[in-house]
């Protein structure tokens, strides 16, 4: 009887059969990655603005307040972006023929606000509050990074749903007296004695109520 | 064993209490339920809705390319657009109220309008205004969608072209110098009922300037009988209202006092502050209900008599005579048993407290019957305590049929030049016999502004589109007098005008803005000092102080009564009365567009997107019909023909219907929806005519959300009357077992914090449906459609279980409001293969729609079938004006998910972020849900239940609180506090 | 092992049979020219094969609202027709796994093309749990996996455990079929006459040589799938059945679901080996390999199977009056004689009646009569699932919510779809492998059975 197969065909079919099993579980592998990837999450990802804003000249270099420009972080569920005046206030005098800030002055003169590209963008079906989080003590850093360092800005972090409930779960490893919040610069001396204190003194709710599904969902 | 499974339950039955849905469930007919012995019935195969093949395509791409993005879920590029100048009171984010007042039939309403970033989302009632206190009717609750109705006129137009404001006002100041010379007298100003001091400032003004011109108002829901009978009484018109919070006995006169007529929502208030049983119940009122046709009213009496409506002034009358109230006397007054008995019982009860009683004769009942109705609140003494008279509210008291005959009579004789059809829409509404469209075009200049283009504005040369509430300033006065100032909250989307600009453009070169016309007006009538202050107050307020009328003692005429009686007809026996109705949905066809409104179940009925002839289960066997037959009514020289709904407790030999359907121009929603009854109408006698009805053998297919079934023999309605609650205080927990919390498959969850809790008190529960809309405009809810709905798809969180007990000529009617219960061994929780339904730390049975991947096992194991399923894409994500009106703190839910009633939980999460940031516990009462404040009797109540003091939690202390269900052992946290009635002894033992 | 010498029963193979003859006959069906009636077969199969995809196509579309499901009917022809599959595919795991098990040898001729069957019920079945999704398109959430939303799917959910018994079922049927079918495929690899058939067949023949290791290897690798096979065929059915027993509604909510849901399985999956087999026989001319004898035991199965099924219905009647529950006793009323009082009384006749019929020999020896009982059960089976879903939703615990259902054109084309899917993959199977083990039909001959009686 004629051979159909060389020998080698053997070893091959055997390799197979094994290597089928390390295929599976590559292609998985790659998968989670891909979905935890800055593809995805846009997590540093740098996007075009209208004006190219640095964050780092702002704050490190002027030392302005977020509230300055971001008034409502503390009141309301939005935080807030400034009005074209807030900017003019400024920059009527500071730079005020910088070739850069045109939009801004355009939208000064016309009445036409200027369309930010949104960096932080959760999706709509996510109802988060900065008002809450900052009022129990949690920084502007732990969520939108050193801004400070950022000459324009990027998403800090992958704002996905295991991240959130990282921080819902051990909210001490996160929370910071209500003074520092603000701070881009403040460091825990030892966050995992300090923590738990805070968590006490803010009253922050135990992780059965922060991981309620309608904390977040509507 | 029998063909009828109520047989085998009949023996399961403890309190033996028959309970049943609809007729054909008593008789239990095979007709009703559909596929009985049809494996595939009829219905069963077509297409969802009319899809060609090139939409399907279209679809097609869609929604793979939807599937692709859903697979991975990445977000598309979003912008931030920030304002250029930032309002001071605008904080984004967080939502502001602003007071202003709606208005329907004239009458105002209060209202605070909740608005997101300029965009108002939801309507409340505005707690310091008399005819609200916090509350509205279903109305004013879909008055928000109307605002955003894409349908709306959008185009001033004359002669169908496009045209602009300008011209018109050119247009129309020619023809009113041509008319100077005159004196005006070929104007003519038609206005449905106003009590705008303004509007009725301006229309003098220029009645003033054209001496003979002249102003009619014609409101199609027309009080003209309470007008003239009020004339009869006391020599001119006064304005009756009823201070029921002081009555302990109450006798409706075919008056669906709790829903129908100004100051409705403050009456069932009053009403049902003396009915809420708490402790041994005393204080609880006593109300008897004489009645043409099944209403709230009715479901909520102690004792309802059933009559038909030609025989309401006979029974009036009877009832006067039975009182000795001088001059109701004649033979045909004579009543023949039951009714007899009847009326002389409720006499005993009126004449044992005098003063502390009412009548309340019918907004739609015949002049008599109020005439009537005044002559025994006197001889009782109820004038000045529980019934006041004060000066008219409207500024112009008329009877509006008459003037309404005499503008006609002027159109005939051609003597009109200018027509100005300031709001309302007569050629649809105006009684038939007058033929009002034809005569009108004999007027050479009309004009019609109006919130959609409808068929009046078919007839006028030019249309001017109305703004709506919501986007113009004005003012209105309330039932009581009080005033209350209108203010925009927006921009008109589509650039409408008000009345007050419409009517300054007669009076003025250049009309001035609605908000300076406003302001004079008032100017002139707050004091000069102080006004800007005054004036912020009263806006902000939504009322302006000291403009409730004060009570009048005026003289009775006591001759007022034999004339009445005199005119009193007694119903030939065979002839058949056609009982005509505004709709408790699209009231006189003006919200015929609004979806919400359509797909409303009717009290009672439960009918949505239709209007029928309600009849007696007796009355359908003689005609040989069922509900969904079509049958032929002949009145007034026209015909229509409708659907007929069998109507238990209807009276017999007479047929009621809801005028408000067949518009046949107003948008995309109403069009041709139901059937145009105004045809059918008289003007001399607009709710009741004489009728003929025929069967016509055709049937159509009528979309009602809750059609059949029994009780059978179980519990969800517990019911008891007073008495028995006082014997035994238990008797409502006894009628189901409660199973001990720990019978359970899973261990209990533990509630250390908060524990919402809602409960619902039957006993003054109306079946209005102000919180069926409220929910809807809350929680974005969608409308699915006729068809949707007859697949038993419709998406109300929030639903009203009607059920009926008793015989089928005069059953007891009972409400029930049912919502998610948010069980604490919620079945649904552990079948959700994905934990897309959770328990959450307060209690809560969490829905997350974006984790949903749509099994609806959820659904099928739900007891309460109260989860609701999107089927087909049904919110609207095309219409872009839509999504103005969306509440932003509530996910707008896409096809293929499950929803239900989340306690308003963004409300909850709201009210407890504010409480968190201030260190406090969150209060009782901060937290409303859409349907407890929108609720006219207070019937729902919500709240912490592990908090003791809180409102929520005293109630579930009370004798009569009961689960649904609550054998099962789902320990809900919606729970009902038991139906009481308090009837009386003498009519019981009867 | 000694049949032939009982009187009045049918051999389980035809006389005169030598392995060579097996070989040929059932080789040839395979390696000859293609008949003309298997083109028209599979063409109309396709062309319902078609109808699925449109169906599909549609559904995914518009949304599950084209079907007849609504609230409180969440479940209708959806559920009904994975049931009827999944019990459909569970003959070929019983026939090959326990009748091997319990050294059955009338089982060798059937027992391939059960399996086949069995495979393709299951793929049938296995498309409506995702079919049903209102969203399908994010079906794989049920599958627990690490994600970057740090949630696991609810595993006290049934719907979660079907996930991994369906799965598992599919699995180990399609190993078992495969293994099977390995040295017939080195059989064909060495018949066939074509370069490419043989390559083929010699890929899937995965060198098999025939060789005493090899047949060592192969003998426990099949005994030990069979092991595993047996518990699934309890298993599996019995998952299926938590999706009803572990609800509350009356009607689902009872303890005796798992039992007589395997059963009903077994009765329906019976009933569709014989549905195949009847006109396959005759189609090969294959009356020597499947024999009169095989349909008698199959239809002694069927009429066993079908009683259990039957004292299932008695007792959950039973159940209903004893607990004196009023929930449940109107449901037992209104199935009786409520609107779909007509399917339950169908099913009745179709599940309970018929089957008496197999008491008669002569019935049981009638390929006619068979071919049409084991159609009329198998319409039962189906009829009981659609009453067990539907009558119990539609009237629940609060009369206010009830409501009828009925299934809409998409339903039925969708159902149909499925069954073209199944009849286009039975033709490929019978074209294309070997529809009866030829070695195991080796093993039965009697010289193959001399040898075995004169061995240790």
């Amino acid at each position: 009887m004629s051979q159909i197969f060389h020998r080698s065909t053997n070893t091959l079919s055997r390799v197979t059969i094994y290597a089928a099993v390390f295929l599976a579980a590559g292609l998985l592998f790659v998968a989670a990655a891909l979905d935890r990837s800055p593809y995805n999450t846009r997590q540093d990802v740098v996007l075009k603005q209208p004006v190219p804003f640095s964050h780092r000249h702002h704050v490190a270099g002027l030392g302005l307040d977020c509230r300055y420009c971001h008034s409502s972080v503390e009141t309301s569920a939005f935080a807030g972006m400034p009005s074209t005046t807030t900017c003019m206030n400024c920059h009527k005098q500071i730079w005020s023929d910088s070739p850069m800030l045109e939009p801004v002055r355009s939208s000064a003169r016309t009445g036409t606000p200027i369309r930010w590209t949104r960096v932080h963008d959760l999706p709509d079906f996510v109802y988060f509050n900065h008002s809450i989080h900052v009022a129990k003590g949690i920084g502007c850093v732990s969520c939108h990074g050193r801004v400070d360092e950022m000459p324009l800005m990027r998403q800090a972090q992958p704002l996905q749903m295991e991240w959130c409930l990282g921080c819902h779960r051990h909210p001490e490893e996160q929370v910071r007296p209500r003074d520092a919040v603000f701070s881009q610069t403040w460091q825990a001396g030892d966050q995992a004695s300090l923590g738990p204190i805070l968590v006490r003194e803010h009253r922050i709710r135990g992780a059965r109520d922060l991981t309620s599904c309608s904390t977040c969902h509507r | 064993m029998s063909d009828d499974p109520r047989d085998e339950s009949s023996s399961a039955r403890p309190h033996g209490r028959q309970f049943w849905r609809s007729l054909a469930e008593l008789e239990g007919s095979p007709g009703v339920e559909e596929g009985r012995g049809d494996e595939f019935p009829p219905q069963a195969s077509e297409w969802p809705d009319g899809l060609d093949r090139r939409r399907f395509l279209q679809l097609a791409g869609a929604s793979l390319a939807l599937a692709g993005l859903q697979g991975c879920t990445r977000q598309p590029v979003e912008s931030i657009v920030p304002y250029v100048r930032q309002p001071e009171e605008i904080v984004p984010g967080r939502p502001l109220f602003y007071a202003t007042v709606m208005t329907l039939g004239g009458y105002g309403h209060g209202l605070l309008v909740e608005s997101h970033e300029g965009r108002p989302t939801k309507i409340e009632g505005n707690p310091s205004h008399p005819a609200s206190l916090g509350s509205t009717d279903a109305y004013a609750q879909a008055a928000i969608l109307g605002l955003y109705d894409p349908d709306r006129s959008q185009l001033l137009t004359e002669l169908r072209g496009v045209s602009i404001w300008k011209d018109f006002v050119a247009a129309l100041q020619a023809r009113l110098k041509a008319q100077e010379a005159l004196d005006g007298e070929g104007i003519r100003i038609l206005t449905e009922t106003v009590t705008s001091p303004t509007l009725v400032d301006q229309i003098r003004a220029v009645l003033d300037r054209f001496p003979k011109a002249r102003w009619h108002q014609w409101e199609p829901v027309t009080r003209d009988a309470v007008r003239l009978a009020s004339r009869a009484a006391f020599g001119r018109i006064l304005e009756t209202r009823y201070d029921l919070r002081s009555a302990d006995v109450i006798v409706a006169l075919d008056a669906d006092f709790v829903t129908a007529g100004p100051g409705a929502v403050r009456r069932a208030r009053d009403f049902a502050d003396r009915r809420r049983v708490r402790g041994d119940g005393s204080g609880m009122c006593r109300l008897y209900a004489i009645e043409s046709a099944p209403t709230a009213a009715g479901t909520l009496a102690d004792h309802r008599l059933a009559v038909r409506a030609g025989a309401v002034p006979i029974v009036a009358a009877a009832l006067a005579r039975e009182l000795g109230v001088p001059g109701a006397t004649g033979a045909a007054l004579a009543l023949e048993g039951s009714q007899a008995r009847f009326v002389r019982a409720v006499a005993a009860d009126l004449l044992a407290r005098p003063g502390r009683c009412v009548v309340i004769p019918g907004e739609y009942a015949p002049a008599a019957v109020h005439v009537l109705a005044h002559a025994i609140n006197h001889r009782l003494d109820a004038s000045g305590a529980t019934v006041v008279q004060t000066e008219p509210v409207e500024p112009e008291p008329i009877d509006q049929a008459s003037s309404l005959r005499e503008l006609v009579e002027a159109l005939r004789a051609g003597r009109v030049d200018l027509l100005a059809i300031v709001g309302g829409n007569p050629v649809h509404t105006a009684p038939a016999d007058l033929r009002f469209a034809e005569a009108m075009l004999r007027a050479p200049f009309r004009f019609h502004l109006a919130t959609e283009e409808d068929e009046t504005s078919d007839y006028c040369q030019w249309h001017v589109p109305e703004a709506h509430f919501l986007e113009a300033w004005s003012d209105a006065r309330a039932f009581d007098g009080t005033a209350s100032i209108a203010q925009p909250l927006i921009e008109p989307l589509y650039g409408g005008r008000s009345a007050h600009e419409v009517l300054a453009a007669f009076l003025e070169e250049t009309p001035r803005p609605g908000l300076a016309i406003v302001q004079e007006s008032w100017r002139s009538r707050l004091p000069a000092a102080g006004f800007e202050a005054s004036w912020r107050r009263s806006l902000h307020d939504g009322v302006i102080e000291g403009t409730a009328l004060p009570a009048l003692t005026p003289a009775h005429r006591a001759d007022s009564v034999r004339e009445a009686v005199g005119s009193i007809r007694p119903p030939g026996e065979e002839a058949i009365e056609l009982v005509l109705r505004p709709d408790p949905s699209v009231f006189d066809g003006r919200f015929a567009n609004n979806g919400w409104l359509q797909e409303l179940p009717r009290p009672l009925s439960k009918l949505t997107w239709d209007n029928v002839a309600y009849v007696s289960p007796a009355m359908a066997r003689r005609l040989g019909v069922a509900s969904g037959d079509v049958v032929e009514v002949q009145a007034s020289g026209a015909a229509a023909r409708l659907p007929v709904w069998v109507l238990p407790g209807h009276p017999d030999g007479s047929v009621t219907a809801h005028l408000g359907y067949g518009r046949r121009r107003i948008g995309r929603v109403g069009t041709g929806v139901g059937v145009d009854l105004y045809p059918l109408r008289d003007a001399v006698s607009p709710w009741l005519v004489e009728a003929a009805v025929t069967r016509t053998g055709e049937r159509t297919d009528l979309a009602s959300t809750q059609e059949h079934f029994l009780m059978e023999g179980r519990h969800p309605v517990r019911r008891g009357t007073l008495a028995e609650l006082r014997a035994n205080p238990g008797f409502v927990a006894e009628m189901e077992e409660r199973p001990a919390r720990e019978e359970s498959f899973y261990p209990p969850h533990s509630y250390p914090g908060r524990a919402w809790g809602l409960a619902v008190d039957l006993s003054v529960c109306t079946g209005c449906n102000a919180c069926v809309i409220a929910c809807q405009a809350e929680n974005n809810i969608p409308v699915v459609g006729k068809d949707q709905v007859r697949r038993g798809r419709e998406m109300h969180w929030l639903r009203i279980d009607r059920y009926y007990e008793g015989p089928e000529e005069d059953p007891a009617v009972h409400n029930m409001p049912v919502m998610c219960m948010h069980c604490e061994q919620a079945p649904c929780e552990v079948v959700c293969p994905v934990g897309a339904t959770n328990h959450s730390s307060e209690g809560l049975n969490d829905m997350v729609y974006n984790r949903c991947v749509g099994t609806r096992y959820c659904s099928n194991n739900c007891p309460y079938k109260v989860r609701r399923f999107n089927f087909l894409q049904y919110s609207d994500e095309r219409t872009p004006v839509l999504k103005l009106g969306r509440n932003p703190d509530v996910t707008v839910r896409s096809r293929g998910v499950m929803e239900k009633c989340t306690y308003c939980v963004q409300r909850i999460n709201g009210a407890r972020i504010e409480a968190e940031k201030e260190g406090r516990p969150v209060r009782d009462g901060e937290v409303t849900t859409a349907c407890q404040q929108a609720c006219p009797t207070q019937a729902i109540v919500f709240g912490d239940i592990n908090d003791r003091q809180s409102r929520v939690a005293l109630w579930r202390s009370e004798p009569t609180h009961y689960g649904l269900l609550e054998e099962l052992n789902t320990r809900p946290r919606t729970t009902y506090l038991a139906k009481l009635s308090n009837p009386s002894d003498d009519l019981e033992r009867g | 092992m000694t049949e032939r010498t009982l009187p009045g029963r049918p051999p389980i193979i035809g006389p005169g049979y030598t392995s060579g003859t097996v070989t040929d006959k059932i080789s040839e069906v395979v390696l000859k020219r293609t008949p003309r009636w298997w083109y028209v077969g599979f063409g109309l199969s396709l062309i319902l094969v078609l109808l699925f995809f449109y169906a599909v196509a549609y559904l995914f579309t518009k949304g599950v609202g084209i079907w007849g499901v609504n609230v409180p009917v969440g479940w209708g022809w959806d559920i009904t027709n994975f049931v009827w599959w999944i019990g459909i595919g569970h003959a070929g795991t019983l026939i090959s796994a326990i009748l091997l098990l319990l050294r059955q040898p009338w089982r060798n001729s059937i027992n391939r093309f059960a399996e086949a069957m069995t495979l393709f019920a299951v793929a049938c079945a296995s498309t409506y749990p995702i079919l049903h999704l209102g969203r399908p398109w994010v079906f794989y959430w049920l599958m627990p996996y690490p994600n970057s939303l740090g949630i696991w799917p609810q595993f006290r959910s049934p719907l979660v455990w079907d996930v991994f018994a369906v799965s598992t079922y599919a699995t180990i049927s399609l190993l078992f079929w495969f293994v099977g079918l390995i040295p017939d495929l080195a059989t064909l690899r060495d018949r066939a006459a074509g370069k490419t058939a043989k390559v083929v067949y010699g890929i899937l023949a995965m060198g098999w040589r025939g060789s005493a290791r090899h047949w060592h290897n192969y003998e426990s690798a099949y005994v030990m799938l069979a092991g595993l096979a047996t518990f699934l065929v309890v298993s599996v059915h019995s998952v299926v059945s938590f999706d009803f027993a572990s609800g509350l509604l009356p009607g689902w909510h009872t303890t005796v679901f798992p039992p007589y849901f395997v059963a009903g399985a077994i009765y329906s999956g019976f009933a569709m080996v014989l549905t195949l087999a009847i006109p396959l026989r005759a189609a090969f001319g294959l009356q020597d390999f499947i024999t009169a004898r095989h349909l008698q035991n199959m239809a002694k199965v069927m009429l066993a199977t079908g009683l259990i099924v039957g004292y299932g219905y008695l007792i959950e009647i039973f159940l209903a009056w004893y607990s004196n529950d009023p929930y449940e006793k109107y449901m037992v009323v209104n199935r009786v004689m409520g609107p779909y009082a007509f399917q339950y009384w169908a099913l009745i006749a179709c599940n309970i009646v018929s089957p008496q019929f197999l008491w008669l020999r002569r019935v049981r020896s009638s390929t006619a009569a068979l071919f049409v009982l084991s159609i009329v059960v198998n319409i039962g089976m189906w009829l009981e699932r659609y009453v067990i879903i539907v009558t119990s939703l539609h009237r629940d615990f609060l009369p206010s919510s009830w409501g009828t259902y009925s299934g809409t054109i998409w339903d039925y084309a969708t159902f149909i779809g499925t069954i073209g899917l199944f009849l286009a993959l039975m033709f490929l199977f019978i074209r294309f492998l070997p529809a009866i083990s030829i070695f195991e039909m080796r093993t039965i001959l009697p010289e193959a059975r001399s040898v075995e009686e004169g061995g240790p």
